[in-house]
């Protein structure tokens, strides 16, 4: 007999649980046949009323033509109506580093010093932090966990976000460099605090452009004294600090370059050709201004956060907005995240929406925080898109997605495990609904 | 100095001294030496104010002061005649805003509000002085003021002879004293010991916290003056209040206030007009802008003339970042007065500000080229400012009996040619410069050598050229420093020679120059053979001695026999500079004036129709609007004078309302303080907030401005309409209660303070008992005051007004139900503890804000009769949201609370339509429902439920028109209208961004073209703007915005 389950219906009890009980999945057994679905693979094709067919934690099967066996062994999820996406990637994030923000105790996101290569993320991954399972909830099921800091911050690594532990969220271990640019331009120090203008603020002391690109220039001489380092077979004294940027100077690690500004990028540019490094800008707010550039050397930007004010008072009020669409015009690989701390980027599929509304297709948009998200960080063989082959990281929502209005997500597998969707907030929402009787007198209260 | 200079300062000073003044109580080391100083200035044009010219004048001094001034008088016996011919004469300056001669001022003191900062909650000042150490007016500057030789030169040197001077320190700062410039013993030069009393909004060096804003600069002003008069009854219980005694004493004086900015400029302009005060107002940079805001003070101003300069904007990635506004008020700031004497506004011209006094004469000539006319410069300089100062007995005019303060110049004022020549003030000579052209004019040169007398034509003319011939003419150059000369020449050859042929000479004719002037005279050098003479000038008729190419001793004479004759420069009437429009605001998406929107008569048609009343959502209906109020909403409505926008496919909805933003406010928090409740917001609104205009193109119509939540009880709100363009007050919305703001937990207790807090409360226990408190002293007082309006006119009652003390008039406000509170809430203990004081003290929390736990005690708050504002989904940011979650707005409004979502943000405010959305998505409430939360629910709570958030005939016209389902992601607002003017119209904003585009060009080119023209310029300066929050989530904004708190 087919067993069909409907994902809503998978009646996970509240009343026992608080959010140590929501356990990480077991691995999957059975075949699961999604059917009937729209599918968004990530790749900007969509397919009405498909099958996916997921096998041992891959997809082996996405099509119109999929059959579905009548055998008590396999799990049918019915998918009419709803929209079916490849779980979304968060591409920046402080996940499991910062629990509180402005609570010290639980901030592990910026090591002291400005040279910290050997510094890794992982390694402080908490895979227990309560705001993982909001972001599951709302689609997000891997996120590349950065260091910040002053300058060099050390290596992010890619999680998914169904785990006993660290070792078990790495899906993709170490794979970027993150350098946080200077910003090369004047600021003013001293604020005026409120009283309009009087003593207002006074020049900085020093060129921080000059100081910027000095600055710039003293980890390019890293790099160089790292490389000559690496060309000796034996050394002496061992040089963690030459040693962590082995991987970045073979290729085998990005570099990925936090910076905003046409001079940060133009630094890094040169950056990049200087050491034929892979390059990606983080932040990117006035990357649209060298887009061109940008395609022709093959860099590749994650736009930190659309929901933002412009940068300009004179600037378009919309530009933020647009910004993804210039990118996209001129051919540039992107990702958008969603870095944001009040609501720590479970809006992600909101700021591709706004994009949307601004100039992109809507499967644009979600590549934008799938596929495009998956190449830069280099799991793209294994994800981003629902695609034969690939592990089977996939989202089922009640409307589209990217809309806040419908975005509604009832299921979501990783690497073929159904994940539990509680979280913290539905399991305090539940208790309220409790003690106010809000669903009294409703069909099955 | 070097020795020569010191020497000479000496001389002057001594001489000086000696001649005009001798004080009798004063001994003298010495031989008494007594003079009157009497001179008798002839044949000058003299300008004895800007409405009277004098040819061949006479001008009389005696004892510092004018005896006579006339037409060809007679010098009087006993007057030193002094040749005037070809010179002109005119009062000397006179500048209000100096602070010469007072000792310098570390700037020690605050900021403005710093959650870092440990509080210092008393005053500093030692003695039986006011509470607050911004307060000093009993500090009098002619107390600490001292003759500076150096600051009155360089004054002297522009053009002043008198200047009131004081400490500019404070909010209330004290007297002023008018001094002249004459370097004199104190006691000679103090024309008027108190003759200003000076204020601003700058608290100075004083160290203490309170008040660390804008509108805690206004309310302490505000305050004081409620105290000052209260103390005029000498209440036993402040004791002596040496600062409250001498604020009245001074409050005679003329008002001096250093606004410093249009819209301050309008904020102590109400300040006077409360307390029945006309101040005197010092400018900033940018009045222009605002010129009949200005008008409307009825203030004489004081104008500085510091402009900014060009910015290096050669390099585009830095010229990106200088805001079209930056640019602009550069191209527009030299148009200040005569912006000023166009509409009619009387104004002064000060040279504070200037980074050197040495630039007033460039800034003047500046503002001239931009539209000023002489005469009102002149006034601007001399009349205006002893008009306001109620001296003009004194200064500012040459007339009989007033002080001997004039300039003798070698030309017209204001002229290119013109030089200042001397400066006398009080009857004193003060040189400011040799007069080059004494010595212009043809004389005939007798020189006697060994070989007898030979006689040359010697022709000095203006700009120091000099000709020397005789048959020939000569190769000379003539040097005149002061009155020594010197004289070299030699042959000129006729023809050239062969080179290296004995006698090889030039024939080119040599010029001469002053060389004491610093004027090479550009010609190749004399041959060291040259003849040299040197002698003095002696009036008309020179001599002295030389030696001659052989080394002969020569003697010579020089005698005029032509003098040189005086001519005007050739006046050429300068083309007004090209200049860009003036926008309102001056910002980009400004109005011009041509363009400023109108109320329209406005029908949109077959639209989606979202009335928030009982008729629900309408499909393919009508809304009219006319006289700026909702005409009718229905089907097939038409009106012959309206515009009509075609709304298929398209969503009306009443205008969005904000319940909790911190935009267009100068200041924020006053955290000076646990209880601000004298503060408000609505004293410090700043309409030059762009983000006025991009909120308007997220469709919000209204936003309420509320104060930080730095302390318990903070400051009254102030209900915004986003009338873009319009000034402060045109902003307010109007007929609307008031609100004020209170605050709980970590922001008041200042848990992120890493250096801890001193405050009380420093727990959420203190907390409550600083409310208890506060409405206890609140119900005291209410009471006192109730007693005395009802005894007072009774017969036999001999009790006082009680003390006005405008922090609890607004809690009074509140018991009286005539105010509301807001109240930044976070956990459900607070929220609760809140509401328990409330019903003890009689009032109730109208509005829980951020109120995250709040569906924790939903049901309590709904007894209680609380209105609720959230954020949809933040949380984590800090330990009092751990459990805030996406589900409260829902579970609030399911309990039956009135829930409104906020944005507390100037980026998410732009959003409000999709966080209401969200409402949907985490709780299921019903579209209708959820944008009822961001529109009437809003609306409802703060009191304006009859005026704004629904489609209603009647209600004001506050619409949107949403190209898309208004709750969706993908829908943006076509228009934005308030009271029936469209404020934002996404066609004509494309229309606009192009605009600005062009603009900056020009902008940008004509910086590179002032640059290429050598004028100095600075480096391109970011435009940082500052923005405020509640202060506890980090909400990023971008590269150019600076928290107005941040630490640093």
């Amino acid at each position: 007999m087919k067993k069909i389950l409907f994902a809503a219906l998978i009646g996970l009890s509240y009343s026992l649980m608080a959010q140590e009980t929501v356990l990480p999945a077991k691995a999957q057994t059975d075949p699961i046949y999604i059917i009937n679905a729209t599918i968004h693979t990530g790749n900007g094709t969509v397919i009405e009323k498909g099958t996916i067919r997921v096998e041992g934690g891959m997809i082996m099967a996405v099509g119109n033509d999929i059959p579905v066996p009548r055998s008590a062994n396999i799990q049918v999820v019915d998918a009419a109506g709803k929209h079916v996406y490849p779980g979304l990637i968060l591409p920046t994030s402080a996940l499991g580093l910062v629990e509180i923000s402005a609570v010290r105790a639980t901030q592990d996101a910026r090591e002291i010093g400005d040279f910290n290569p050997s510094v890794r993320s992982l390694v402080a991954y908490n895979s227990d932090s309560k705001v993982i399972n909001t972001l599951r909830s709302n689609g997000i099921l891997l996120a590349n966990v950065v260091p910040q800091g002053n300058f060099v911050a050390g290596t992010s690594s890619v999680v998914q976000l169904d785990a006993w532990n660290w070792e078990d969220a790495a899906y993709q271990s170490d794979a970027g460099m993150h350098v946080y640019f200077p910003s090369l331009m004047p600021r003013p120090s001293g604020g005026r605090g409120g009283m309009g203008g009087f003593g207002g603020p006074q020049p900085g002391a020093g060129d921080p452009v000059k100081e910027g690109l000095d600055k710039i220039e003293s980890f390019k001489q890293f790099l160089r004294e790292a490389k000559a380092y690496h060309a000796m077979p034996v050394h002496e004294q061992t040089n963690l600090k030459f040693e962590a940027v082995k991987k970045l100077l073979n290729k085998q690690q990005k570099l990925y370059v936090h910076g905003n500004t046409v001079k940060q990028i133009l630094a890094a540019l040169d950056f990049a050709q200087e050491f034929g490094v892979d390059l990606v800008i983080v932040g990117g707010s006035e990357s649209y201004q060298v887009a061109d550039l940008l395609k022709k050397y093959n860099v590749s930007v994650i736009l930190q956060q659309s929901h933002s004010l412009p940068t300009a008072e004179d600037d378009d009020v919309d530009q933020p907005y647009k910004t993804a669409a210039a990118l996209q015009k001129a051919g540039v690989l992107f990702s958008i995240s969603d870095d944001d701390s009040q609501t720590r980027g479970r809006n992600l599929a909101f700021n591709a929406g706004t994009a949307a509304a601004y100039g992109l297709s809507k499967e644009e948009a979600l590549a934008a925080i799938t596929l495009n998200a998956a190449k830069i960080m280099g799991v793209a063989d294994r994800t981003g898109s629902i695609e034969v082959g690939k592990d089977a990281n996939i989202v089922v929502s009640e409307g589209d997605i990217l809309d806040m209005k419908s975005s509604n997500v009832t299921m979501a597998l990783i690497q073929g495990r159904q994940i539990d969707l509680t979280d913290k907030h539905k399991l305090l929402n539940r208790r309220f609904e409790e003690k106010y009787e809000i669903n009294k007198g409703k069909k099955g209260f | 100095m070097r020795p020569l200079h010191r020497l000479l300062a000496l001389m002057l000073f001594s001489f000086s001294g000696l001649t005009a003044f001798a004080q009798p109580t004063f001994p003298e080391n010495g031989i008494a030496d007594p003079r009157t100083g009497y001179y008798a200035f002839t044949h000058a044009t003299l300008v004895q104010h800007s409405n009277s010219t004098i040819q061949n004048a006479t001008l009389v001094v005696r004892d510092g002061k004018i005896v006579v001034v006339g037409t060809g008088l007679p010098v009087p016996v006993g007057a030193v005649e002094i040749d005037c011919t070809n010179k002109f004469i005119y009062p000397s300056f006179v500048d209000l805003y100096a602070d010469y001669g007072m000792p310098t001022q570390q700037n020690t003191g605050r900021g403005g509000f710093n959650f870092a900062q440990p509080a210092q909650l008393e005053t500093a000042t030692k003695g039986p002085f006011g509470w607050n150490q911004a307060i000093r007016p009993e500090v009098n500057a002619y107390a600490s003021f001292s003759v500076n030789e150096s600051q009155a030169k360089s004054l002297r040197e522009a053009g002043f002879g008198t200047v009131l001077t004081h400490m500019k320190d404070g909010i209330a700062r004290g007297t002023g004293a008018l001094v002249t410039l004459a370097t004199e013993k104190e006691n000679l030069v103090m024309l008027k010991e108190k003759a200003s009393a000076h204020y601003s909004f700058n608290k100075g060096t004083s160290t203490q916290s309170y008040p660390s804003s804008m509108m805690g600069s206004i309310s302490l002003l505000r305050q004081t003056y409620l105290d000052a008069d209260w103390y005029k009854n000498k209440p036993a219980a402040e004791g002596l209040n040496l600062s409250l005694k001498a604020f009245n004493e001074t409050r005679s004086l003329p008002q001096v206030f250093e606004a410093g900015d249009k819209w301050n400029d309008l904020r102590a302009d109400r300040i006077g007009d409360e307390f029945g005060v006309q101040y005197i107002l010092k400018a900033g940079q940018n009045e222009y802008q605002r010129i009949r805001e200005m008008k409307s003070t009825n203030a004489t101003f004081i104008l500085p003339l510091n402009f900014p300069l060009a910015q290096d904007v050669e390099d585009p990635n830095d010229a990106r970042f200088v805001s079209l506004g930056d640019m602009k008020h550069w191209e527009l700031a030299p148009t200040l007065a005569a912006s000023f004497e166009k509409a009619g506004i009387p104004f002064c011209l000060t040279t504070a500000d200037l980074k050197s006094v040495s630039q007033f004469a460039a800034a003047m000539k500046k503002s001239m080229e931009y539209g000023l006319s002489e005469k009102a410069a002149m006034d601007a300089l001399t009349l205006n400012p002893v008009k306001a100062l109620g001296v003009a007995d004194l200064v500012g005019s040459l007339e009989a009996g007033k002080l001997a303060n004039f300039l003798v110049m070698s030309g017209p004022m204001f002229q290119e040619k013109s030089t200042l020549l001397q400066n006398w003030v009080q009857g004193i000579k003060y040189t400011v410069k040799e007069d080059a052209g004494a010595v212009n004019g043809t004389y005939t040169l007798t020189v006697n050598g060994p070989a007898g007398s030979e006689q040359y034509t010697l022709e000095v003319k203006a700009g120091g050229v000099t000709s020397l011939y005789a048959k020939d003419t000569l190769q000379s150059k003539l040097t005149v420093d002061g009155k020594q000369i010197k004289l070299s020449y030699a042959p000129a050859a006729k023809r050239l020679r062969a080179p290296g042929a004995p006698g090889a000479d030039t024939t080119r004719q040599a010029a001469g120059g002053f060389g004491g002037r610093g004027m090479p005279s550009g010609a190749e050098p004399l041959p060291v053979t040259a003849t040299r003479l040197s002698g003095l000038v002696n009036g008309s008729s020179w001599n002295g001695t030389g030696t001659d190419s052989l080394g002969n001793p020569l003697s010579w004479t020089a005698v005029q026999v032509k003098s040189a004759e005086y001519k005007a420069d050739s006046v050429k009437k300068k083309e007004l500079p090209t200049l860009g429009d003036l926008t309102y605001p001056l910002l980009p998406f400004g109005w011009k004036e041509e363009d400023k929107p109108k109320q329209e008569t406005i029908l949109i048609k077959n639209a989606t129709v979202w009335t928030n009343e009982k008729e629900g959502i309408l499909q393919q209906s009508d809304v009219l609007i006319k006289n700026g109020k909702i005409a009718a909403v229905g089907k097939n409505l038409s009106d012959p004078t309206a515009r009509v926008i075609d709304g298929t496919g398209k969503h009306v909805t009443a205008g969005i309302i904000d319940e909790h933003s911190h935009i267009a406010a100068v200041s924020i928090n006053e955290g000076g303080q646990s209880v601000t409740s004298e503060v408000r917001i609505g004293d410090n609104l700043n309409p030059d907030d762009v983000n006025i205009y991009r909120q308007l193109s997220g469709g919000v119509t209204s936003s309420h401005i509320l104060h930080g939540s730095a302390n318990v009880i903070g400051g009254q709100t102030q209900l915004l309409k986003l009338r873009w363009g319009g000034n402060d007050e045109d902003l307010k919305f109007r007929g609307w209660p008031g609100q004020i703001k209170f605050a709980l937990g970590e922001n008041v207790k200042r848990s992120s303070s890493p250096l801890g807090n001193n405050r009380y409360p420093d727990t959420r226990m203190g907390v409550e008992q600083v409310l208890i408190d506060a409405f206890t002293r609140a119900k005291d007082y209410q009471r006192s005051w109730k007693e005395y309006e009802a005894n007072k006119g009774k017969k036999g009652f001999t009790g006082s007004a009680p003390r006005r003390d405008l922090e609890l008039d607004a809690l009074v406000e509140i018991l009286e139900k005539k105010r509301f509170i807001t109240c930044h809430s976070y956990v459900q203990s607070e929220i609760n503890g809140a509401m328990k004081v409330a019903e003890q003290m009689g009032y109730t929390v109208n509005t829980f804000t951020h109120i995250l736990e709040g569906y924790k005690v939903a049901d309590k708050m709904l007894k209680h009769g609380s209105f609720v504002s959230t954020f949809s989904d933040w949380w984590a940011y800090k330990m009092e949201v751990e459990d805030a979650i996406p589900y409260n707005a829902a579970i609030m409004q399911k309990v039956g609370l009135t829930v409104a979502i906020n944005s507390d943000d100037a980026e998410m405010a732009r959003r409000l339509n999709q966080e209401a959305a969200k409402i949907v998505k985490y709780g299921g409430v019903t579209e209708e429902e959820a944008l009822k939360m961001v529109t009437l629910n809003p609306a409802k709570m703060l009191h304006v439920e009859d005026k704004v958030g629904s489609l209603k005939p009647g209600k004001d016209g506050d619409v949107v028109l949403w190209s898309d389902h208004p709750l969706s992601i993908y829908a943006k607002s076509l228009y934005t209208i308030v009271d029936g003017t469209v404020y934002f119209d996404r066609a004509k904003d494309e229309q606009m961004q192009k605009e600005i585009d062009a603009e900056r060009l020009r902008l940008v080119r004509k910086m590179n073209g002032e640059k290429r023209s050598g004028a100095p310029t600075i480096p391109a300066q970011p435009s940082y703007q500052y923005m405020h929050t509640c202060s506890d989530h980090g909400h990023s904004h971008g590269l150019l915005v600076i928290d107005a708190e941040e630490n640093y």
